[in-house]
């Protein structure tokens, strides 16, 4: 009866070769193709590390300028310029400037790498069901792996830094550009399509005059949730040395400085507000012309 | 109308042996429809049986109009001319290429270069301008900016929409987005323009000058046109030839004449039932043919091709009750008595008994008009 209270696993022996032997062929891959995959992803890493340098090493003014310009340009809303400015203000004041600056250069880089990977994909995405259909569990693993699991073959291939740290929170991040690309264009009115058809439209011109313009607003809404999914990894990807607020939390978790953790949580739900409220009040503008004028 | 013309523009189309089944497994079901399987029995395996049989020809140069209820196949019909949609079987020829055999570039310069379409919806793009819109056509043939937005500009001058041009879509009314549409398909001078309730939006004003324009530019060139529309009147005033379609079937096809004089079934009969009966028969089509060469002397002159209204006019204003009808040369054909004609505005008795009982009131305006 000893089947019935313990489950029948595998033996024992043989479950750690294999283990054993997948581990083996993957760290002798990382040795083989290692040197390969690091320049691949080079030119990320010269715009991560461009980016850093610009955000830190601007005087504070300028970036502070440049970042009230950007809201101000994306949502023309003087509330949000004016929130935006009080909440930066106030965590440099608080010390965190540095970090800060980081953790912003680190969100705009993941984002925009989300959005180049993301939409071509989802443009895919939404012309063959096929691709959709493998996709989306695709997308479904990982949203929902813990990210510590993808970090580890990213960190044996790339070892520890800013670009490893980059791809996991772009793993996570990027799935809701995919989702909201490929069904933004899905919905596209199917008697406009047919009136860019009844022209002669190719499919390109199909794509950028009619199917993208339209799916913008629904895609401008997956970009807006990429950044939010994009900061809530920054505690995470701090761990695999990218620098930014993530760093003082975990310092503060390891030796439990509870004011240091809350200042830090805080900064980054203070960027993370800017950041929901400039990109979805772009996202409003976009769609002006929608809005029906009469009645 | 039938007569030769050399300002044609237009291209002939031809629809032979139509079929149209909307369904993943439409293929599966071609041939027993064509063995006669009926849109229900199709229905019972959740197929929808959209055209059965279309033979039309449609000569170049004519506005051909098609009427039909909700629900009868319009708008899947004029979909076949641009392959909008595929038939299940049969041809789609324009000019007598067949345009199933075209291949997505060759299909594509057909739709630039030869139709423009006009939607029930409008189907406006919602993030351009008007003046964009309606340069769209344009726009995809490769015309230069500066032209094709001149060439918008005097049509949407000529649909009435001047000052309009830098707005949105949605800040414009129903009406007015159908005019944009109108432009747009206008702008393109394609031979072939297909017009899907193209007026349906329009309050009756704008509606009668729209007609006005689609006239005035089929004097000067003749385009082929098809042209859906649930108003009767609409139809007999633009078309040369109407066809009339019930569950996706061709019931009657023929001049306005024909349909008014001999509708094919109920179906059409109510169709026509309430329209003014005066302003669609000719003289031609009531009078008495002549008996030998003679021809009555002394009696008022009024042309075979004249509508009845007209002749009422005429004769009335100048007392007689007698007029005689001749052809373009001035031979004499026949014939029309005042009160054969005031027979012939009333619906004929023959009519289903439930036809010309609902049809009185628009029988004693045609009276009270005469
Ligand atoms: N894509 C489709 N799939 C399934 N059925 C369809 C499809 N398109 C049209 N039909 C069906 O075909 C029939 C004819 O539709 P169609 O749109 O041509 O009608 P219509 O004569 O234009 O009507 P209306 O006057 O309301 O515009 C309808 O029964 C409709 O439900
Ligand atoms: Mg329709």
């Amino acid at each position: 009866m000893d089947w019935l209270t313990n489950f029948p696993a595998m033996d024992l022996e043989r479950l750690t070769a294999i283990k054993r032997a997948i581990d083996e062929s993957f760290r002798s891959f990382t040795r083989a193709y290692g040197d390969v995959f690091e320049a691949l992803f080079e030119p990320l890493k010269s715009f991560m590390i461009a980016a850093e340098k610009f955000m830190t090493g601007a005087p504070w003014p300028v970036t502070l300028g440049l970042i009230l310009l950007l809201a101000w340009l994306a949502s023309r809303n003087w509330r949000i310029v004016v929130g935006a400015a009080a909440a930066l203000l106030l965590i440099g004041y608080l010390g965190m400037w540095d970090d800060t600056m980081k953790t912003i250069a680190m969100i705009i880089v993941a984002t925009i790498t989300s959005i180049i990977i993301g939409i071509p994909i989802g443009i895919i995405a939404s012309r063959f069901r096929r691709v959709r259909l493998v996709l989306s569990p695709v997308l479904d693993v990982m949203q929902t792996m813990p990210s510590f699991v993808y970090l580890i073959p990213v960190v044996m291939l790339l070892g520890i830094g800013k670009v490893p740290g980059l791809i996991a929170v772009v793993i996570y991040a990027v799935p809701p550009v995919i989702r909201l690309t490929d069904l933004g264009i899905r919905l596209v009115d199917a008697e406009t399509l047919e009136a860019a058809d009844a022209f002669g439209s190719s499919p390109w011109q199909r794509l950028v005059n009619v199917q993208l313009p339209l799916a913008l607003p629904t895609i401008m809404a997956g970009v807006n949730q990429t950044i939010m999914m994009a900061l809530s990894m920054v505690v995470v990807a701090s761990m695999i040395g990218v620098q930014g607020l993530g760093q003082p939390v975990l310092r503060a978790i390891n030796s439990q400085y509870f004011t240091l953790g809350m200042f830090n949580g805080f900064a980054i739900v203070g960027i993370a507000i800017i950041f929901d409220r400039v990109s979805q009040a772009f996202g409003r503008r976009l769609q002006k012309h929608r809005e029906v004028a009469h009645g | 109308m039938a007569e030769p013309a050399d300002n044609i523009h237009g291209a002939s189309i031809r629809l032979a042996g139509v079929y149209k089944i909307f369904g993943p497994r439409h293929l599966d079901f071609i041939e027993q429809v064509h063995r006669g399987m009926t849109k229900e029995e199709l229905l019972e395996h959740n197929h929808v049986l959209g055209l059965s049989n279309i033979n039309l020809d449609i000569p170049a140069g004519i506005i051909q109009v098609i009427m039909g209820l909700s629900g009868s196949g319009k708008s899947t019909l004029i979909r076949h001319i641009n392959r909008l949609i595929e038939p299940s079987s049969g041809v789609v020829a324009v000019n007598g290429i067949d345009i199933m055999q075209m291949s997505p570039v060759e299909l594509r310069d057909f739709r630039r270069n030869m139709t423009a379409m006009v939607f029930q919806k409008f189907a406006l793009l919602p993030h351009w301008t008007v003046l964009d819109n309606a340069s769209y056509g344009l726009k995809l043939r490769g015309v230069a900016k500066a032209e094709r937005q001149d060439v918008a500009m005097r049509w949407i001058e000529r649909v009435g929409l001047k000052g309009f041009e830098n707005k949105f879509p949605n800040q414009l009314s129903g009406g007015m987005q159908q005019r944009v549409g109108l432009a747009r398909a206008l702008a393109n001078d394609a031979p072939v323009l297909l017009m899907d309730e193209a007026f349906s939006a329009l309050d009756p004003l704008i509606r009668v000058d729209m007609q006005t324009v689609l006239l005035d530019i089929q004097k000067e060139i003749r385009k082929t046109i098809v042209f859906i529309t649930h108003d009767l009147d609409e139809a007999l005033r633009l078309g040369d030839r109407i066809a009339i379609l019930r569950d996706g079937k061709v019931v009657q096809k023929g001049t306005a004449q024909d349909i008014v004089l001999k509708p094919a079934d109920d179906y059409v009969a109510n169709f026509v039932k309430e329209v003014n009966r005066s302003r669609v028969l000719l003289v031609e089509n009531i009078m008495q043919p002549l008996e030998a060469a003679a021809a009555p002397a002394g009696l008022p002159r009024l042309p075979a091709r004249l509508l009845l209204d007209e002749a009422v006019r005429r004769l009335t204003g100048i007392g007689a009750s007698e007029g005689l009808a001749v052809d373009e040369d001035g031979r004499p054909l026949g014939r029309v008595t005042l009160s054969d004609i005031v027979q012939a505005m009333v619906t004929p008795v023959d009519c289903p008994p439930e036809v010309a009982g609902m049809a009185a009131p628009a029988t004693e305006r045609a009276a009270a008009g005469a």
